[in-house]
């Protein structure tokens, strides 16, 4: 009984922030839902009894938003509303729509069919966490291996574009140099 | 778990558990600005709080009454919703992060005889839920920064988002140590690991220590308190708040201390195993009240860090050391 209630209200108020995130004109009203949304999303696997997915969703995304955040801070007033720039509406509306109802029909035939089954269920006895640990390094080595090295290389990638200057302090007087590079003096 | 059946919980019992600890560690909180006020007095050989009341004890009150008739001021041009919302989080977060974690021991109201448990929900990933909550409690401050057009705020906000991309790894690679040698997420399995007496803290110091300066920078304890501090920013994020909207901050601070601490003594001083002839609870509290202690003495012992530094320690100094850390435990615990 009480799961039923948790879900209606995790439904409705997950539809409720997502729409809100696509179609508020404000910032922080888009930044925020979606944050709030998201939580709300790991609502569900608490419910599944996925405590271990449930947490990954909450700790994940609210760090991911937090990040997207400060972009949001740098680059608009998060007081004031933004112009959008919408060039034919009724075309945006149709091709929406009809990802929507693909998605909606894609992910409720095997529902309708009635063959959708779990191909590694929850085992009694053994945690959350180490299920999942199981099935990664098992089942699915390759694609962790693949998404771990994906992401090293985007870390150093990062590293490497940000960390040019890294040697000289910010925040001690910085001696003013001619630039070294030759589109830099040409500038000039 | 041993042999002896607990009593069922019931939905009656987690609602008696929630609203014990709402009120409980309300009343913590706003005690802990009096405790707070004079021991940073005696430390700083001042007198504190004396004129209300007994020994100032009163101030408590006077506080209170004074937080309660404020006018509740909303700027012209803030966001409104935002800015109402933001403080809720703060307080609704520490609470909530609460839910999972071991407070006050089992116990069975006579009469009605309901049992209200020990933990109000005990998730078996309890620890990640508590960090993934705390770490949600931070879009407090960094909506209360945006929405009130105000340029200290921004600015308290900005210093809120790269405090909180910092410490975020340093809190769950510490962390990480000590559940690689429990196998296990859940406080009931790191406190029974520690039952024959041995505390986790004489393995991991390192990871301890780690952990201590990250969870400050969590609750933006002094070292750390870059969101608000007075001399550079005014207020920060709270700059426009006034009255019992500032006050959920407050408690939602304070609370998140008493977090830090609960996670800090089950995880690795012992949890609330019997020692020597103190029964368990008194050992928790003891603790507890330790590391809270600790918090208000490493205020009164060292000025604040400068956002940079902040940065530069967390990545560059206890994220290698926590990896390093980490894979020492890894290497050790593959040859014994």
């Amino acid at each position: 009984m009480y799961e039923f209630i948790a879900f209606y209200i995790f439904a409705i108020s997950t539809t409720i922030l997502f729409m809100i995130t696509v179609m508020s004109k404000n910032v922080l009203y888009a930044m925020t839902s979606l944050a709030a949304g998201m939580v709300m999303i790991s609502g569900f696997f608490f419910i599944l009894g996925a405590d271990f997915l449930g947490v990954v969703q909450l700790i994940v995304y609210v760090g991911a938003v937090m990040a997207l955040y400060s972009f949001a801070m740098m680059f608009f007033d998060a007081t004031k509303d933004i112009k959008e720039k919408h060039n034919n509406p009724t075309l945006v509306f149709l091709l929406g729509g009809l990802m929507a109802l693909v998605f909606v029909i894609i992910f409720s035939a095997p529902i309708i069919g009635e063959n959708i089954e779990a191909s590694y269920p929850i085992v009694n006895g053994v945690g959350n966490a180490q299920a999942v640990g199981i099935v990664l390094f098992t089942k699915y080595l390759v694609p962790f291996e693949v998404a771990a090295i994906m992401l090293l290389v985007a870390m150093i990638a990062g590293i490497i574009l940000a960390g040019k200057k890294m040697d000289i302090s910010l925040t001690k007087t910085v001696i003013q140099k001619e630039p070294e590079d030759e589109i830099l003096k040409e500038s000039k | 778990m041993d042999a002896t059946i607990l009593p069922e919980v019931t939905a009656v019992g987690v609602i008696i558990k929630a609203v014990l600890i709402l009120a409980v560690i309300s009343a913590i909180a706003g005690f802990g600005t009096y405790i707070e006020r004079k021991v940073l007095a005696f430390m700083q050989r001042r007198l504190g709080p004396q004129h209300v009341g007994p020994y100032g004890l009163l101030q408590l009150a006077a506080d209170g009454i004074k937080l309660f008739t404020k006018e509740d001021i909303i700027p012209q041009h803030a966001n409104k919703i935002i800015f109402s919302v933001a403080p809720a989080i703060t307080a609704a977060t520490a609470f909530i992060a609460l839910a999972a974690v071991p407070v006050f021991p089992d116990f069975t109201i006579p009469f009605v005889d309901v049992f209200v448990p020990s933990i109000a929900s005990d998730v078996n990933v309890g620890i990640l839920f508590v960090l993934g909550m705390m770490a949600a409690g931070l879009y407090g401050p960094l909506l209360a920064g945006m929405a009130q057009s105000n340029k200290w705020g921004i600015i308290g906000s900005a210093r809120t988002a790269i405090q909180f991309l910092s410490y975020e790894v340093v809190t769950g690679l510490s962390l990480l140590a000590p559940i690689m040698m429990v196998g296990s997420l859940s406080f009931v399995d790191f406190n029974d690991y520690q039952s024959d007496g041995t505390w986790l803290v004489v393995y991991q110091p390192v990871a301890f220590v780690l952990f201590l300066i990250a969870g400050y920078a969590e609750t933006n304890r002094t070292p750390f308190d870059l969101l608000e501090h007075e001399a550079e920013i005014v207020s920060g994020y709270v700059t426009e708040y006034s009255g019992m909207r500032w006050g959920m901050f407050f408690i939602g601070e304070y609370a998140n201390m008493i977090t830090i601490g609960v996670i800090a003594s089950v995880v690795f001083l012992g949890g609330y195993n019997d020692w020597w002839i103190f029964a368990g609870w008194f050992m928790i509290l003891a603790k507890i009240a330790f590391s809270f202690f600790f918090m208000l003495w490493v205020r009164a012992a060292w000025p604040h860090v400068r956002p940079d530094q902040l940065m530069w320690l967390c990545w560059k100094v206890l994220m290698p050391l926590a990896v390093i850390n980490v894979v020492i435990t890894g290497l050790v615990m593959m040859a014994g």
